[in-house]
């Protein structure tokens, strides 16, 4: 290895009040109290780069993509493809035509539901969700078994939030078509392991896919390695624009899948009597779609990508431990969610407290968190809760910002203590 | 911490914590309830009507400080209480959470201790979903709460 190949191997330390200064918002106050921002898994914060992409964008080079034979068409479009290689390094995928861009985590969902469900479901085969779920993970199979007959199933969770791979086994039988499970649980952190359920899925004849919402932001991830066949990245949560996301399929399988949506982009040769689509992914992508963010996301992928996935894993991990531990100390404070693999989202209640009296207590203190049931329902349902307290870190976030979440939290005891 | 005890009063702390007519009485005549999707409270009224007085009013739920204590203070200010009296109580009192009338109607009682409520626009449905409810239970039938 030469001098210089090691020196770019040679990771810098990871300098969160240099991180801080790059995301503008940090920098405000809310009732003169400095911003302490807990809430990235609902959204994160955008740092000034992707700020000034997308200003720079608006302003210098856009026009709409893949139509013009001008100039600036040619740039934009130039820069919205960059974009998809751009999202093909940070999963690890093969090619980068397995990228789909989609208005977020949802849409790539509803995609899957939607395109790959009534081609190669049909009643009686079952889908196995798994009782973390997000709604978003939730709803659009229920649609599809609205559709064909199919039958959903959920691998539970035990009283730590973890999946009990046990039953996952059980559930798997030969009408299993297809896993669709979190890289991350929205509400408990945890984060369930994505390559052996994959392994056990395709050893049934089945296909998995990953709702990765939570994980991109936080874990390297490679979904070669994995081998799942979907992987869901919505944009907003990782430090892009909202309105903008990703899915990514195995080539072979968005090759076999139907249009999603029909309109302009992802036609080949349009008449009344038949209409000629696309190749993959232009096929998924019919309408002008959020061209600017899209460009916007990229330059958040490359920030997250230059901090080092890894090295943001490792910060998160010691926020969290912090936290778990500083929380613990309360007494009155019960964390929900203890699995062992976790991710930087801790879920907890202050005795009878409500979570909604928490919030707006700790937001007068300028600490914002996401109280309530986090669109997870049935998770709230199998842990006996209807709703939690849930602190979210980000790249951004410091020891600091957890002590003002625990003083914020003290600052509830005596109200209500 | 000043402004913040404005939401919270000591009063609606208190009947949070010990809310007054809570519980499902043993006969049935007049219900409804209430349900916030956006934060998953929920409360039940029950309502006994007799000549056209609140004769007896009691409440079930699960929910925020705000919403607990709005129940059960709402049920004390209705009772004994016309229909026609108790409907026009909400009146005021929604005019008080949402800001519209500047100082609490002399009326509303200790219900006036709500008027922090309009500085927090997004628990303003706490403080009325009980009173939607029992408008709700004023309007339900007794025969349609034999499913019982």
């Amino acid at each position: 290895m030469n001098a210089v190949a090691a020196a770019s191997k040679i990771k810098r330390p990871f300098d969160v009040a240099r991180i801080r200064a790059d995301f503008p918002i940090l920098s405000r106050t809310i009732y003169d109290k400095p911003l302490v921002f807990l809430d990235s898994a609902a959204s994160a914060q955008k740092p000034r780069t992707v700020i000034d992409v997308l200003s720079r964008t608006y302003e210098n080079e856009y026009a709409n993509i893949h139509r013009g034979v001008y100039y600036l068409s040619q740039k934009t479009t130039d820069a919205f493809e960059a974009a998809r290689e751009t999202a093909r390094r940070l999963l690890n995928a093969r090619e980068t035509r397995e990228i789909v861009f989609v208005r977020g985590g949802t849409e790539a969902i509803n995609l899957v539901a939607q395109s790959w469900g009534p081609t190669n479901l049909k009643a009686g085969d079952e889908v196995v969700l798994t009782e973390l779920e997000h709604h978003s993970n939730i709803v659009p199979w229920q649609l599809l078994r609205d559709r064909t007959g199919i039958v959903i199933r959920a691998i539970p969770v035990d009283e730590t939030g973890a999946l009990d791979l046990g039953a996952y086994a059980k559930i798997l039988n030969p009408r299993t078509k297809l896993v669709a499970v979190t890289h991350c649980s929205n509400v408990t952190g945890t984060v369930p392991p994505v390559k052996e359920i994959t392994r056990m899925a395709h050893a049934q004849g089945a296909l998995v896919l990953v709702d990765g919402c939570q994980s991109a932001p936080r874990l390297t991830v490679d979904v070669q390695d994995l081998d799942c066949d979907f992987y869901v990245v919505t944009g907003h949560k990782l430090y892009g624009p909202s309105g903008t996301g990703f899915l990514y399929g195995k080539g072979e399988l968005l090759d076999a899948m139907p249009p999603y949506q029909g309109g302009g982009g992802m036609i080949r040769r349009v008449s009344f009597e038949k209409t000629e689509y696309a190749e993959v992914p232009h096929r998924f992508e019919a309408g002008t779609p959020n061209i600017a963010g899209t460009i916007g996301l990229a330059a958040a992928m490359d920030y997250v990508m230059d901090l080092g996935l890894d090295a943001i894993e490792r910060h998160e991990a010691k926020v969290l431990d912090y936290a778990h531990k500083r929380l613990s100390e309360i007494n009155s404070v019960r964390i929900v969610g203890t699995a062992k693999e976790k991710a930087s989202i801790l879920s907890f209640n202050i005795g009878e407290v409500h979570p909604h009296d928490v919030g707006t207590i700790l937001d007068r203190e300028g600490v914002a968190v996401r109280v309530g049931h986090h669109c997870a329902q049935p998770l709230m349902d199998k842990l006996g809760l209807v709703a939690t307290v849930r602190a979210s870190f980000g790249v951004y976030n410091t020891m600091e910002d957890v002590d003002a979440l625990c003083a914020a939290v003290q600052k509830v005891q005596r109200f209500f203590g | 911490m000043s402004d913040l005890r404005d939401l919270y009063q000591e009063v609606i702390v208190d009947h949070s914590k010990r809310p007054r007519n809570f519980g499902k009485p043993a006969d049935v005549h007049q219900h409804a309830d209430g349900h916030n999707p956006l934060c998953g409270d929920t409360v039940t009224v029950y309502l006994t009507v007799e000549g056209g007085k609140v004769a007896d009013v009691s409440f079930e739920g699960r929910g925020c400080a705000i919403s607990m204590a709005s129940a059960s203070l709402m049920t004390e200010a209705v009772k004994g209480k016309t229909v026609a009296e108790a409907r026009a109580m909400f009146e005021h009192f929604h005019r008080l959470v949402t800001g519209k009338d500047e100082f609490p109607d002399d009326a509303l009682d200790k219900l006036a201790v709500f008027e922090g409520v309009r500085d927090y626009p997004v628990r303003v449905k706490c403080a009325t979903l009980p009173w939607h409810t029992l408008v709700a239970a004023l309007e339900s039938r007794a025969e349609a709460v034999s499913t019982e």
